[in-house]
């Protein structure tokens, strides 16, 4: 919960974050609200998707983060929903959830008692509206290791070749060459490393906002805009 | 006798170097690769999604007002077009057919806002549960089309940065790897259809 717009008093702020935080132990989805004075000339969606893939709320394995964005200027809301909760939380339920429970307590300037019925009505839909994704196969092995065992086997490969080599000289040069001088090889095996790296590239690291660990979680546009 | 070895060594070395960084700049094309097959999937996917939204909009919108014969059959015609226009990773180095794929989804994103800019006149169907339903998938499915065009271009941009820059060109060269096209912003298509009431 981040409220950079001083919308909320301190102590429905803290509710909220209580909420938020119980209802994450409860069901492992990591829903995150922001408010924001203003949009500053960018579109909704714009802002929302990029925000969403910046602070990356959720379970990287399932994908099941939700970010309430509230506008206060422009009077606008947005809804992005993980790749994972999509199947649970379509774009038409919430839609309905920002005209029908959150809109009239906007209008009213009741804003924290609208914030504490999106929540409750977003939980509700994902404990009764069936199975979240399924947790992507397999763990995900990134391409830095790869590489480095590349290097660390080849470099043992050599180590060995001229430990055993007859040539003293040679056996020498392998106990004592630490750096880069003595063999070729093993500058040649880098490159691949970094060759390997542009498949498992993601976006930026997380943004520590107020109270909320960035879990990893990734998001499609999904979601539903809204005004009061 | 023994300089000669030296030398055939040093060349062994060398070839065995610049082998090596050959084939480590190849897979790393083919990394590259994958992905843009990968986020052009993703792309196709959400189009698919909103293609098969039409018919459903179609029905709804005939139930009120079914006298707006041409708008409902322009949007029908263009969803068909647009479904038979696929395009496969093959082509995606080709510009042309790039092109031809977006006209065909830029046409059925003309005819579902003009759809859309009709039904305003029936406050009937604006309010609609069905409709407000299929409205606020549109909108997101246009949404989500933005968001994975975006991310296809900027992996299409790796790739072809990594094709061109020297010295990988070079192996690129001899291993086919050319650049792909870009999904361009078409003026129209820059805004989805989106009606505010």
């Amino acid at each position: 919960m981040n409220d950079y717009a001083r919308l909320l008093a301190a102590d429905a702020r803290q509710r909220l974050e209580s909420r938020l935080a119980e209802r994450e132990g409860a069901t492992g989805v990591q829903m995150v609200i922001a408010v924001f004075p203003s949009l500053e000339g960018e579109s909704l969606e714009d802002v929302g998707i990029r925000v969403a893939e910046r602070w990356r709320v959720g379970d990287p394995r399932l994908d099941n983060g939700v970010i309430l964005l509230v506008f206060v200027q422009e009077r606008r809301v947005r809804m992005e929903v993980g790749y994972g909760l999509e199947p649970v939380l379509p774009d038409a339920v919430a839609a309905r959830i920002i005209r029908e429970v959150i809109g009239p307590p906007f209008r009213e300037e009741r804003y924290a008692a609208g914030l504490e019925a999106a929540v409750d009505a977003v939980f509700a839909r994902i404990e009764t509206g069936g199975e979240p994704a399924e947790p992507a196969p397999g763990a995900r092995v990134s391409p830095w290791t790869l590489g480095l065992l590349a290097v660390f086997g080849v470099l043992v490969l050599v180590l060995t070749r001229q430990a055993l080599s007859r040539d003293r000289r040679a056996r020498r040069r392998a106990y004592t060459a630490g750096g880069h001088h003595g063999w070729s090889s093993p500058t040649v095996i880098v490159p691949p490393m970094w060759g390997g790296l542009g498949g498992g590239r993601r976006g930026g690291g997380g943004f520590r906002g107020g109270g909320f660990r960035t879990g990893g979680g990734s998001f499609g546009g999904g979601g539903a805009s809204g005004s009061w | 006798m023994k300089g000669l070895v030296v030398a055939l060594l040093v060349i062994g070395v060398l070839v065995v170097a610049i082998g090596g960084w050959a084939v480590g700049i190849y897979n790393g094309l083919i990394g590259l690769e994958q992905d843009v097959n990968e986020k052009w999937a993703q792309v196709q996917n959400v189009y698919q999604r909103r293609a098969d939204l039409v018919p459903n909009l179609v029905e709804t919108v005939k139930g009120f007002a079914a006298q707006e014969r041409s708008v409902l059959t322009e949007v029908t015609e263009a969803r068909a077009r647009a479904s038979g226009v696929q395009l496969t990773p093959e082509a995606l180095n080709d510009p042309n057919a790039m092109e031809r794929f977006q006209a065909a989804q830029g046409q059925l994103s003309g005819a579902l806002s003009r759809l859309l800019v009709t039904v305003e006149r029936y406050p009937e169907l604006r309010s609609n549960e069905n409709f407000l339903t299929l409205q606020s998938q549109l909108e997101g499915t246009e949404n989500r089309i933005a968001v994975e065009r975006r991310r296809f271009n900027e992996s299409v941009r790796d790739y072809n940065t990594r094709v061109a820059r020297f010295p990988a060109a070079v192996v690129a060269r001899l291993a086919g790897f050319t650049p792909k096209a870009f999904f361009e912003a078409t003026p129209d298509a820059a805004t989805p259809p989106k009606v505010k009431f």
